[in-house]
């Protein structure tokens, strides 16, 4: 008994202290990414427009991939099986790309042309309306904030769900989180370490600190699956593991028996949210060149395949590993089937069947997906409140760049705190991500008819985001504000349901098309800023 | 972005919906359900398809270079 008393100890311990080395490394790259600052706003911004193709690539990349990557598509394929790739990976790997096609290589040229570093500058410009970007602020700022939520509150479980047993003396509890770092200490801990690398090291930090990132989760991740499949394959070979695991899943998790093919069908709008998310418009704008997007274009869906296709087997190969008391203890096995359980299936699988130090470099994995979504998201926040509300309203002579910066970082932290705050609540982090990245995507048709549509009015991207915004929340509100799970909407007279974000895409498409096509034009000057030679 | 490219588009989101694997439980290999499989491949397919329009229909009017500090016009 005391033997395994101690072993356990030792276990979280190891993890914990590695998990500790991960974190101080990310606040060092901060400090050299800092050393590197030329102290003016647009070096803190925008990293001084000095991007190459690879740091956007893993930038982009990290960014998009949040804790839902890992954590959340091994535990939807657990719960509802292989349909999950197809729902959300597949797609983007089309639909990101066609974003960063289409309207990212656009909206850098412009940023270049303009000196843009926020969406709502953008828009202000482009449709000659100050109201446009009072009205977007908010609601964007609304939007980051759920997207915060599910890296601040998944990064706390994580860390309490892999060291317990670390510090009994400090953080005694009844269970398996005795000894474990609480859950509101590691989220203050993850929030701690990400502002301090993005306020020294401002965008160039970031996008180091994500690149780095990403190479860490990807690697890890193979590392995961190929320990993982030999554990619960047992084969003599590692094709042979495979083999064995898969050949007990059950047919309702290797095939798409219980998905509906509409809901499937609609799912296919939701990566359009990337088009708006204010976090990645400040990546794009980072770029050295337009030719610079090239990389990130061809290679994100393939990148995405190689985190998606490991995670999604391993989600389905959980469902064997329950059956099996030898893999996971029926205690175990209780608190996966529990209400939210199926999000633990990769946590659990790592910390019962790697050592403690492959246990430990993995958590870091799983830490590095959540950060390097948070880093992009902290710092354009505060990017979006200084240019959009202080300078633009108060004026930019009267703050010097360095205020600037001091002040873009107040407005961070007072987000976080917001942010953090909420995250001690009980969320369901699936249905955060969907109705979150929901709105943004029903905000696309505005950007992209900004991008293309010369016809395009004020008034009707007005009535576009208000339609968007008003749908979203009735939408909401009928899904008992995201508690209802599998909420849906139905098709008239048939059983066929699709996803609430049809809805809301097509209310804010329609609005904004009517609006605009009945009221006054933009002015010649700006259809020739905009769309030069056939305005 | 030329017709051609959007008709790929088209035909890649068409490609998507594969209800023709919808119930099929083949293990590719041995060992991926073939949905899963074919989802993968399009991944590929869209890596690749993304790589031929970068090599042959990157827009001209996009290879505009700008400084790396150059100071361009500060938004309003």
């Amino acid at each position: 008994m005391e033997t395994l008393l101690f072993a356990q100890v030792s276990a979280g311990l190891i993890r914990l202290v590695i998990i500790g080395l991960y974190l101080l490394s990310l606040l060092l790259l901060g400090y050299f990414a800092s050393r590197m600052f030329s102290g003016t706003k647009k070096d803190y911004l925008l990293a001084s427009h000095s991007i190459g193709p690879f740091l956007l690539l893993m930038s982009i990349f990290g960014t998009t991939m949040t804790a839902f990557a890992l954590v959340g598509s091994s535990g939807e394929a657990f719960k509802a099986g292989i349909g999950v790739y197809g729902m959300l990976a597949s797609s983007s790997g089309i639909i990101h790309s066609l974003c960063f096609f289409v309207i990212g290589v656009k909206i850098y040229g412009y940023g270049r042309k303009y000196g843009y570093a926020t969406q709502c500058q953008f828009f202000r410009d482009r449709l000659e309306s100050d109201l446009v970007g009072l009205l977007l602020f908010p609601i964007l700022v609304a939007l980051v904030i759920p997207y915060l939520l599910i890296g601040v509150m998944s990064g706390g479980i994580v860390i309490e769900a892999m060291t317990g047993g670390a510090l009994p003396s400090l953080f005694p509890a009844e269970g398996p989180t005795n000894g474990a770092l609480p859950r509101w200490l590691g989220s203050a801990v993850v929030c701690a370490v990400v502002l301090t690398y993005v306020f020294f090291g401002g965008m160039r930090g970031t996008a180091w600190a994500n690149a780095f990132q990403t190479i860490v989760f990807m690697v890890l991740g193979v590392v995961t699956f190929y320990v993982l499949a030999n554990e619960i394959g047992k084969g003599d070979t590692f094709f042979e593991s495979l083999k064995n695991a898969s050949a007990k899943v059950d047919i309702s998790h290797t095939t798409r028996v219980n998905m509906s093919p509409t809901k499937f069908f609609t799912y296919m709008l939701i990566p359009f949210s990337v088009g708006m998310f204010p976090h990645l418009f400040q990546h794009w704008l980072t770029a050295k060149s337009a030719k610079s997007f090239k990389l990130p274009v061809v290679m994100h869906p393939i990148f995405i395949m190689i985190v998606w296709v490991p995670c999604v087997l391993i989600g389905i190969w959980g469902t064997v590993a329950m059956a099996d008391p030898s893999i996971i203890p029926p205690p175990v096995a209780k608190v996966l089937s529990g209400p939210g359980g199926a999000n633990k299936i990769l946590p659990i699988l790592v910390k019962l069947k790697t050592d403690a130090w492959l246990g430990g470099l993995l958590t870091a994995g799983i830490l590095a997906a959540i950060m390097s979504s948070l880093d992009s998201q902290f710092l354009c926040i505060g990017s979006m409140f200084t240019n959009d509300v202080v300078t633009h309203y108060l004026g930019k002579d009267k703050f010097s760049d360095k205020a600037q910066v001091w002040i873009a970082r107040v407005f961070i932290i007072l987000i976080v705190v917001v942010t953090y705050i909420l995250a001690q609540y009980q969320w369901s982090v699936f249905v955060l991500g969907v109705w979150c990245f929901s709105g943004f995507a029903a905000l696309f048709p505005i950007v992209f008819a900004a991008l293309y549509w010369k016809r395009l009015t004020s008034l009707g991207a007005i009535a576009g985001i208000l339609a968007a915004a008003g749908s979203w929340f009735y939408l909401f509100r009928a899904a008992n504000y995201g508690f209802d799970r599998e909420y849906a909407l139905t098709i008239p007279f048939t059983e066929s349901e699709v996803m609430p974000v049809v809805a809301i895409f097509t209310a804010a498409a329609v609005a904004m098309v009517v609006v605009s096509l009945i009221t006054k034009p933009p002015t010649e000057k700006t259809l020739e800023r905009f769309f030069p030679g056939d305005a | 972005m030329n017709k051609f490219i959007w008709l790929l588009v088209v035909v890649l989101l068409i490609a998507h919906q594969d209800f023709w694997y919808w119930n099929d439980d083949t293990l590719v290999f041995g060992f991926i359900p073939i949905g899963l499989f074919y989802h993968a491949c399009i991944s590929l397919a869209a890596g690749l398809f993304w790589f031929g329009v970068c090599t042959f229909a990157w827009p001209k009017d996009l290879e505009e270079d700008f400084d790396t500090d150059s100071a361009s016009q500060e938004a309003h």
